[in-house]
Parts: C-alpha cells; structure tokens; sequence
C-alpha cells in the first residue's frame, strides 16, 4: 500500500494498449506497467516513488490519470 | 585510499625522496635474507593500515639476520587493530642525530593544499602544534599552478634552518609536495624525515593517503604497484552494519543513501548534502551527542533508499532515535527524503513523531516535505536552522526523552 502518493487511471484509459505504453515510456520511476492483454496496470510497489512530474497527466486524456497527494 | 607504508616508500623513491635501504619481506626467510643483504643492524616494521604499530609490537629491532628472522615471524602473526600484516619491511636501522617533520595535506579553511614543517618529527604533529607552536610552519599553496620550489624553502628557514640542511630539506619537501599534486592524494606526511649521522637525511616513515576519485585517473600506477582496483584500503575491515549500508547504496542507480561508518554512540543520523556529512556529525559532537553513525544522502536517492537507510540506522543496537540533517539541497529533494525517512521509521515500527528528534533538510521542494512531516507531526526546521542548531535541537531532544 502507498504512504504517500496514489495514482489512478481510469478504467476505460488503462484498457488502451497505446496510451498504455505512453504511459510506461513517459514515467520515469516506472509506476505504470503493461498485463499480457496491453492494458495498463499501475506498480504499487512504485507509487510512492513518484516525483510529481505529471508527465503521465499530460499524457493521457484530461482527468484519466490522477496523482493524489496522501499526505494532503 | 591508504597506502601501505612499503607502498608509500616505494613512490615517494621513484620521486627522489631518500629512504632507507631494505625491502619487503613476506616470510621469516625473506626477512633474513634482506638483513644480510643491508648487513648490520635492522627494523622490521609490520605492514598494517593502522597506527600505534610500536605500542602494539608491530615494530622490532633486529641485530643479526637470524634475529631478524625471529622477529620477523612473530610480527606477521601479530594482529593490529584486527589486521594480520600483509607483510614486514625491513630497512637498516639509521643513527638518527635530528628528527622533522614534513606533510603536504588540504587546508580546507583556505580551500588549498597547504605544506606544514617542524624541527621536532617523530612524534604526532598535532600534538606539536598544540604544546610547541613555534615549532610548527605552514604555507599554502595552489594545487592549480605547478608548485614552486621557493615556497618549501621558505617554509622551512621560516624555522630557522639553514645551510646544506634548508638546502636538502627544501629539495625533499619539494618532492613530497610534486608527489602529492601528481598523485591526487589526500595526505603525504614523512614523520620522521631524519638527519642521519653523516648528515645524510632519510625519510624513516611516511603515510600516503589517495583520493578515492583519483584511483581512476592514477590506475596505471596502482596497477604497476601491484593494487587491485577492488581493494578498498579502509583503515579496519568494514562492519557487518557497514556492509548493510554499502547494499543500501546499491539498491538503485538513483543518487547516494549510504557510506556508513558505524560509530558507538545512540543518535542514529541520516545525513548529508554537500559535505553537509562531516559538519553536521561534527556540530553533534561539539553539542554533546554521540554519533552512531556516519553516512552520507546526495544526488537525489530514490524513497527506497531513503527507507532502507533509516530502517538500517534504527537497527543499530543502542539506537533509540534519529536526526534528519542535510545542508540545503538543490538536487536533492527534501520531499523524497521525507517520504523515504518516515516510510523507513514506520516498516520499522516505530511513530515518526517518537523517532525523529529533528528534521532539518531545507531546498528544492521543501514544501511538499514539510506537509509530509507535518502529517506525521515530526519537528522540523528550514533554513533559517542551522546545521549546527539543528544537531544541537536534536542532541538536546534526545537527552531529555
């Protein structure tokens, strides 16, 4: 479970295979990960790494990632 | 990196500096044999990465080969501060009529390398300069222009000496302090630089100390004396909480959380930033505390770093809080290390708020880190803390819980 930091991606965006593999080319502490089928799925292992670049914001449709700030 | 003392000799020779006649003995046999060949009376000295190798027997004199031998033997089976020596020198012992000194080191006040001379060597210079500072000369010089001789001589009839003796002396000094330029070291210091008998003078024991980042540029000479590029030439083999530290640092290729020296005292410290390493574990002393530890964060390491650093230094037996202390940081974000130290004192299990005495790590994005600490109600400071309050805040924190 991450202490600080929860990313979210919307269901319908996460079962995109391209924006899917935007996704894990743009994160630089690798949070995002493609399953056998394509589809995002975010590292929960990572999450807490992540340096609020919101490259994976910018990358993906308006409000289908979210980083949410745990500690705020 | 240290040189050994047969090490140290051997190129401080090939530079023109005098040293004893003799060699390198690796066995009771090859001691012997090397007595004979310097004929009369010897010294075998045990080759360890440490002080006070008289006090501890590490140092015998030898009257005949045979002797020799003897000594010999019982020296390599002599453990100094834990070390078995890797081998013995053994050189002709010298009638010595005058003792100096002679040491090439870095002036960190005046940001050069400064050379340092006294009429009384043979004993530890610090103590010299402390109980007879008349004694004791120094000039700095720069370490970007080619060193000129002039200001050895200087230094050295800055005490008065004269003659064949200023004239020898200021050659010697001249060759230590080209050695040291040369050679990227940290430290050359001949003590004793001795005026034999006949006046001839001879450098009866020095110590050599390499830059780490030098090793790569000097690898043909390392590689021509014989050092392999893995030997870390440390002082004492590292801890088994050391070599924790050293995995720490090779979880990930993101920034530095580790170079940890295990130090006896209760105030565990997750420290670092631009040197902010030594200065803080120093003002910890200066306020009263005692370090457990000594370790450095910089580059912007990874939470996982951070985490497995803290988690490491509360694991420490005798080690009932932390300080969080860096110098300010531009690189390195204060809201990773924040992440990093609370998440490591929770795995843990143990409450920031308890365990943190004091976080002090002002800079690139401290106001995320102090919303995490603030959540987790750890005291913290920003710059307008010293680095000296800070360990002082944190010293006096752990003596009153």
């Amino acid at each position: 479970m991450p202490m600080f930091i929860r990313v979210e991606v919307d269901p319908v965006a996460a079962a995109d295979n391209d924006l899917a593999a935007k996704l894990v080319e743009v994160c630089p502490v690798n949070i995002f990960e493609q399953d056998v089928s394509g589809a995002c799925t975010v590292v929960e292992a990572n999450e807490d790494e992540c340096v609020l670049c919101d490259l994976c914001i910018e990358a993906a449709p308006a409000g289908q990632v979210r980083v949410i700030k745990l500690y705020e | 990196m240290r040189f050994y003392e047969f090490e140290a000799k051997q190129l401080l020779a090939k530079q023109g500096v005098p040293t004893p006649s003799g060699g390198v003995a690796e066995t009771p046999a090859d001691a012997e044999r090397i007595a004979t060949e310097v004929g009369g009376a010897v010294v075998l000295k045990s080759q360890v990465l440490s002080g006070g190798r008289m006090k501890a027997g590490g140092v015998k004199f030898a009257d005949t080969p045979a002797e020799a031998k003897a000594a010999a033997a019982e020296i390599l089976q002599l453990e100094i501060s834990d070390q078995l020596p890797v081998s013995v020198l053994v050189e002709a012992k010298a009638g010595i009529k005058q003792e100096y000194y002679l040491g090439v080191t870095y002036d960190a006040i005046a940001k050069q390398p400064v050379a340092i001379f006294s009429d009384m060597g043979g004993i530890d210079i610090e103590e010299v300069a402390e109980q007879h500072p008349d004694h004791v000369a120094k000039r700095n010089f720069s370490a970007l222009l080619p060193f000129s001789d002039y200001k050895m001589k200087e230094l050295i009839a800055s005490l008065g000496i004269g003659g064949r003796e200023l004239t020898t002396l200021t050659r010697i000094g001249s060759r230590l302090a080209h050695t040291f330029l040369k050679y990227g070291l940290t430290l050359a210091e001949i003590n004793p630089l001795s005026q034999l008998d006949d006046g001839s003078f001879v450098a009866l024991d020095c110590h050599l100390d390499m830059e780490d980042e030098a090793r790569d540029l000097q690898k043909d000479l390392l590689a021509e004396m014989g050092i392999d590029a893995d030997e870390t030439r440390q002082g004492r083999p590292p801890t088994d909480f050391e070599r924790r530290g050293a995995q720490v640092d090779q979880v990930d290729a993101r920034g530095v959380a580790g170079r940890v020296v295990e130090f006896d005292g209760d105030l565990g410290l997750v420290i670092g930033a631009g040197g902010g390493s030594l200065t803080i574990f120093d003002a910890v002393q200066r306020h009263g505390g005692n370090p457990a530890n000594y370790c450095e964060i910089g580059g912007n390491p990874s939470v996982l770093k951070a985490c497995e650093l803290t988690k490491l230094v509360l694991s420490k037996p005798g080690v009932d809080k932390i300080a969080v202390i860096m110098n300010v940081v531009s690189n390195t974000r204060v809201d990773i290390v924040a992440r990093g130290v609370v998440k490591g004192v929770i795995e843990a299990g143990f409450e920031p708020s308890d365990k943190i005495v004091f976080f002090r790590i002002p800079g690139a994005w401290e106001g995320e880190g102090f919303k995490i600490l603030e959540k987790y109600g750890v005291e913290y400071g920003d710059r307008t803390v010293s680095m000296s309050e800070a360990a002082r805040r944190a010293v006096e924190k752990l003596g009153a819980s």
